[in-house]
């Protein structure tokens, strides 16, 4: 049976998903982008191979996706985070939707139609609000650890809200939430309502809402608010953080079908 | 990015540069043989001041030659703490910076620095920098500062506009033949018009040959081709050039020669260039094998409505028109025109942070336009010239993922 390998190496970490003629996942890994790409891109194969159960020699076709994606050297092909997240994306829910990835430095809105087809999309501009470095600033800010941040977010039980549009200054709001004496849970909802609003002002959502991406897998509650603000309920598909990677792995295999390059 | 297919270059480009060369040194031999120089706004009335015999500089095309070296971004700081906003036009800020620095790309071709005015002529159709661009040099150098306020977002254009700005460039003539030192012959005027109908007309023929498909020239071409319909309307040299490039072009067209091996998907380009990524971007799209064929940009220096039989009003109807001073409904249209007649499958806007006049990407205009052609949209986040509002890697995969999405269709 043909294995595929899909790769998606983001500004933070790099997922790794191979899956079998029957799209379905047989191993996946996932690690630290970390400085050298192509290093990192072996790694993560070798231990999706060893956990697997298979060798190099049974992935029939690669792809690559993310910032990252120039630098996979055994990458068969590659397509852009935002053909991927969708296909994936499209691949678990079938019907007509647009697709959040919320990423570490950037988010992405696409929207799809009910055969899986881009209409369109849109990147958030160069500014880290609405992205997952949003959080990470403002963890370091209150001196917590990421992993923390969605059960405090979910204890909170009053909206402290963040007015700036900016990271900088949304981190010195939080000095004044602070030391105005703001219960921690309650400033920590209030950054996660800030990155709901920055997403929701990026577009409209059309068909169904699915969230992909690691900020979301990581920060559940974060769906839930988003699916609040859209007026809708938010889908999030199984491992949203390797959605893109699965995406990946699908292209790859279709390529292969087709007996073509990936690319 | 990474190295790809290479640009085609065209023969022509060796004889612009002779000529641009040329327009260049006069500012420096025509002052010591008593040569007056004015500057004046790209789209302002360069034919009057050609005719009352000044020697023309447009700062704006010296603003984007700062964008183009990549040496604007450092030079904008300059005139940021000198309270010029970063948020204000980076031509402005670069220029400015540029002159403050004494730092220029003019000094490679033998200039000491931006050529010294002996009037400033500005015209608003584009915008209200220009203006402010302008006071600050006047200041500086104690030289008058003159020009025409345009009417903006027009919907038609009336006879009485037409009859207000014909009027306010009439007006023009007595204080600039005061610093000329001579007197405006009519006669001159219209020559000098005809000159200028003709290069247009030339400019707009070697536009419309990207019609063709494949088109054998893309807008990153586009723009560096532009120099001499820019700088030297009205004079001889550019109806030359523009002869020379023109059959050029036809015997690509003839030969079925496309500047965009293996041509897959063509795009609009909406909004000004990004000089300090033009390069890079021709070869993104070029890998793509997506032609950029056709601009706003380059087409706004067509100017069909000039007529050497009624100079002044014709000046007041031809730089009245241009896309930038127009109404969304007027652009519109304009851009559906262009779709059609281009053959286009998607369009690009770049949303130029410091150009708020040239970005029409802020009002709904894509949606709406999506809306009406079916034709897919990318906005692209940028500037002109600033390259601190640019981000190389979402521009990459944005404009890489637009290819995909032709490419479902």
């Amino acid at each position: 049976m043909g294995h595929y390998c899909g790769i998606d190496i983001g500004a933070s970490s790099a997922k790794l998903v191979i899956v079998d003629e029957s799209r379905r996942t047989v191993a996946k890994a996932v690690r630290r982008s970390g400085v050298d790409y192509a290093d990192t891109a072996q790694r993560c194969l070798d231990e999706a191979l060893a956990a697997g159960g298979l060798s190099r020699d049974d992935v029939d076709g690669s792809l690559s996706t993310g910032y990252g994606r120039d630098n996979v050297p055994w990458a068969q092909g590659r397509m852009t985070e935002i053909a991927c997240h969708g296909k994936g994306a499209h691949f678990h829910f079938g019907r007509a939707m647009t697709v959040i990835d919320i990423g570490a430095q950037d988010s992405k809105v696409i929207h799809l139609d009910a055969r899986g087809r881009r209409t369109g999309f849109k990147m958030n501009r160069k500014c880290a609000a609405g992205t997952g470095a949003f959080l990470e600033e403002i963890a370091y800010r209150l001196d917590l650890p990421l992993s923390e941040l969605n059960g405090l977010a979910e204890r909170s039980t009053k909206e402290v809200p963040l007015g700036s549009f900016c990271t900088v200054f949304a981190a010195t709001e939080i000095l004044e939430k602070i030391r105005s004496g703001e219960r921690v849970d309650d400033i920590v909802k209030g950054a996660f309502r800030s990155v709901v609003k920055r997403i929701f002002e990026m577009d409209t959502v059309d068909g169904c809402l699915v969230l992909t991406g690691g900020v979301v897998a990581h920060n559940p509650f974060l769906a839930k608010l988003l699916g609040e603000a859209f007026a809708t309920e938010a889908l999030v598909p199984p491992d949203p953080q390797h959605v893109g990677a699965f995406g990946a792995a699908l292209f790859a295999l279709e390529s292969n079908a087709k007996g073509e390059s990936a690319c | 990015m990474s190295s790809g297919p290479e640009r085609k270059e065209f023969a022509a480009t060796k004889k612009m540069k002779g000529v641009m060369g040329k327009y260049f040194m006069e500012f420096v031999e025509g002052p010591k043989q008593g040569r007056k120089t004015a500057w004046c706004t790209s789209v302002g009335p360069a034919e009057l001041l050609r005719a009352l015999g000044f020697h023309v500089f447009f700062p704006e095309n010296h603003g984007a030659m700062l964008g183009a070296t990549r040496a604007a971004t450092d030079l904008i700081p300059l005139a940021n703490a000198r309270g010029f906003s970063p948020d204000i036009c980076s031509y402005l800020t670069a220029d400015v910076g540029s002159y403050l620095k004494n730092e220029t790309p003019l000094q490679k071709m033998g200039m000491d620095g931006v050529p010294k005015a002996d009037v400033l002529v500005f015209n608003t159709n584009q915008c209200r920098d220009v203006k402010d661009w302008f006071q600050w040099y006047a200041r500086e150098w104690n030289v008058p500062c003159v020009g025409v306020h345009t009417p903006r977002a027009i919907g038609e254009l009336s006879e009485s506009i037409i009859d207000d700005v014909a009027c306010q460039i009439e007006n023009l003539v007595e204080p600039l033949e005061e610093v000329a030192g001579q007197k405006l012959d009519v006669d001159r005027l219209r020559e000098v018009i005809a000159l200028s109908k003709q290069c247009t007309d030339l400019w707009s023929a070697v536009l419309a040959t990207s019609a063709n498909v494949p088109s054998p020239v893309t807008f990153f071409d586009a723009c560096i081709q532009m120099g001499p319909a820019v700088v030297l309307r009205g004079h001889p040299d550019a109806v030359d050039y523009y002869e020379t490039l023109l059959a050029e072009l036809e015997d690509r067209v003839a030969g079925g020669v496309g500047a965009v091996e293996g041509e897959r998907f063509r795009v609009y380009w909406e909004g000004m260039p990004i000089w300090g990524k033009l390069k890079g971007l021709s070869t993104q799209f070029l890998e793509l094998k997506t032609c950029v064929v056709a601009s706003t940009y380059c087409n706004s220096w067509v100017f069909a409505d000039l007529d050497p039989a009624d100079p002044f009003r014709s000046m007041a109807r031809a730089y009245s028109s241009i896309f930038i001073c127009r109404s969304d409904d007027w652009k519109e249209k304009y851009i559906e025109t262009m779709v059609d007649k281009f053959k286009v499958d998607g369009i690009l806007y770049h949303d130029a942070k410091t150009c708020p006049n040239n970005s029409n990407s802020r009002y709904g205009m894509p949606q709406r336009l999506e809306k009406k052609l079916g034709k897919p949209f990318l906005v692209v986040n940028g500037d002109l010239n600033d390259l601190r509002l640019y981000s190389e890697e979402q521009t990459r995969t944005n404009v890489e993922a637009f290819a995909e999405q032709l490419a479902e269709r």
